[in-house]
């Protein structure tokens, strides 16, 4: 009898998972003693940090897609239907299409989307670039600009957390670039009473702030937009005037979690070192779709699927389960167009945020083009 | 409350942000204060000991209950009250 590992979810930690597991039980695939499934939405496979370029017009949409069957190792069965309920009860994910689909372990992929609805008129007043389409509209916004005030705010949870302060920084070079720089009035706001989550990056920001032009309003939360004023108003009572409202809205989860009552907002109660979900032996959770505490990003989906795939590939062959996460973290920081820094950081050693440089930069770049061959299990 | 009534309290949420630097302790409580409806009581556990007087100091300034903070060996638990929508 066959084991069958299902993930529901073809994105970043979804399809490395997939691939790495496909390699490592490469003799049970080819002997039908495991089939391994990927469950997505989409037939599309999107790197969704070459967004930040985008807004830019530094990157097109072709170089930052590819399809999500020519990513996947050839033994691994891609079903292009949405999940719509999952019964943890019964072993099973129900898909869109009628089709029912059991499973002996389970892998929860299905990441976090933003969700401006979560803000009075934050969807209808705002601009943020974490989606395609509203990439495109803020891009169009931002190129036709001709001055003003700009206000950046910031809901709660979102995913990457290092994305608030690389635009900023990189739309300080790109105005100081367009000659507008002096007639741009740009302000960054943020949840908590410093410039950043992670306090020596809130530390950097701090000091290289004045150097950029870059005013800031801490403690700041939205509580509701008014497009029609164009203001932004705090939960902490601060009003602030903008012409355009670039924002990272709250995330949300996947509603096929909701749906199926493994979650609050689309998040899944993880435990940080295993990775199960907790009550459960036989679904693991990955990236933003854990209700872990930790930065909701590519490299920690990344890096928790090293962990998971050992552990299910051990469990399939030995029924142990030895790994543990250790909450290894690696985010670039973009300080403008031409340097960068980065972070790395684990549940045991904190941050430390190296001097920007140029070579940083064109690390990020590269790694920009070569991404594709981290989904495929290679890099 | 007495340390003694807060170890009596039982949460309807906790959020351990022990070792986890980002997003941070705070971010965490303002996300879950958030989400979770009025009426509801949030333990935070935290290893950064600026979180006992930063949480204080925001649930004052957005009118939510600031219950107490327990002590613990290298952490603090951080107990909260929402009491008004937000």
């Amino acid at each position: 009898m066959s084991k069958r590992v299902v993930i529901v979810g073809g994105g970043v930690g979804g399809t490395i998972i997939a691939n790495l597991l496909a390699k490592k039980m490469r003799p049970e695939l080819k002997k039908g003693e495991l089939v391994i499934d990927v469950i997505s939405d989409k037939a599309e496979h999107f790197y969704q940090p070459g967004l930040l370029y985008m807004l830019f017009g530094l990157k097109h949409y072709e170089e930052l897609v590819r399809n999500e069957a020519d990513l996947l190792d050839p033994m691994v069965a891609l079903h292009l239907h949405p999940a719509i309920k999952i019964d943890k009860d019964k072993n099973e994910v129900h898909l869109k299409n009628g089709v029912i689909i059991k499973y002996d372990i389970l892998v929860l992929a299905t990441g976090s989307r933003p969700a401006p609805e979560m803000i009075p008129g934050l969807k209808e007043g705002g601009n943020w670039f974490y989606e395609i389409e509203a990439c495109r509209k803020l891009r169009h916004e931002l190129m036709t600009f001709k001055g003003g005030k700009i206000v950046l705010t910031i809901g709660l949870p979102h995913k990457c957390p290092v994305a608030p302060l690389e635009v900023s920084y990189m739309m300080d070079d790109w105005f100081r670039q367009r000659g507008l720089r002096d007639k741009v009035d740009y302000t960054y706001t943020y949840p908590i009473g410093r410039l950043h989550g992670l306090e020596p990056v809130a530390h950097f920001a701090a000091k290289t702030f004045p150097k950029h032009g870059i005013n800031s309003e801490t403690l700041f939360n939205m509580k509701e937009v008014d497009p029609n004023k164009k203001t932004v108003t705090s939960l902490e009572g601060v009003t602030l005037k903008y012409d355009i409202l670039i924002t990272i809205p709250p995330h949300k989860g996947a509603q096929v979690i909701e749906d199926s009552g493994l979650g609050q907002n689309g998040f899944v109660p993880t435990d940080k070192f295993t990775l199960k979900m907790e009550g459960s032996t036989n679904i693991y959770v990955v990236g933003d779709t854990t209700n872990l505490p930790i930065s909701k990003a590519g490299s920690t989906a990344h890096f928790e699927s090293d962990i998971i795939v050992e552990n299910i590939a051990s469990e399939l062959r030995n029924g142990l389960t030895p790994f543990r996460y250790d909450g290894k973290v690696f985010c670039f920081i973009e300080t403008g167009l031409s340097k960068a820094t980065y972070i790395m950081f684990d549940y045991n050693n904190p941050p430390n945020p190296v001097a920007p440089s140029a070579l940083i930069h064109w690390f990020k770049l590269t790694y920009n083009k070569v991404y594709w061959l981290t989904p495929m299990g290679i890099l | 409350m007495t340390e003694e009534e807060l170890k009596q309290i039982k949460p309807t949420v906790t959020v351990d942000a022990r070792g986890t630097y980002c997003p941070g302790p705070l971010m965490e409580l303002i996300k879950e204060v958030r989400q979770q409806p009025v009426g509801s009581i949030i333990e935070l556990i935290s290893g950064d000991a600026g979180s006992a007087k930063d949480v204080p100091e925001w649930l004052n300034k957005v009118k939510q209950e600031f219950l107490g903070v327990i002590p613990g060996d290298g952490y603090w638990r951080i107990f909260s009250k929402k009491v008004k929508d937000m």
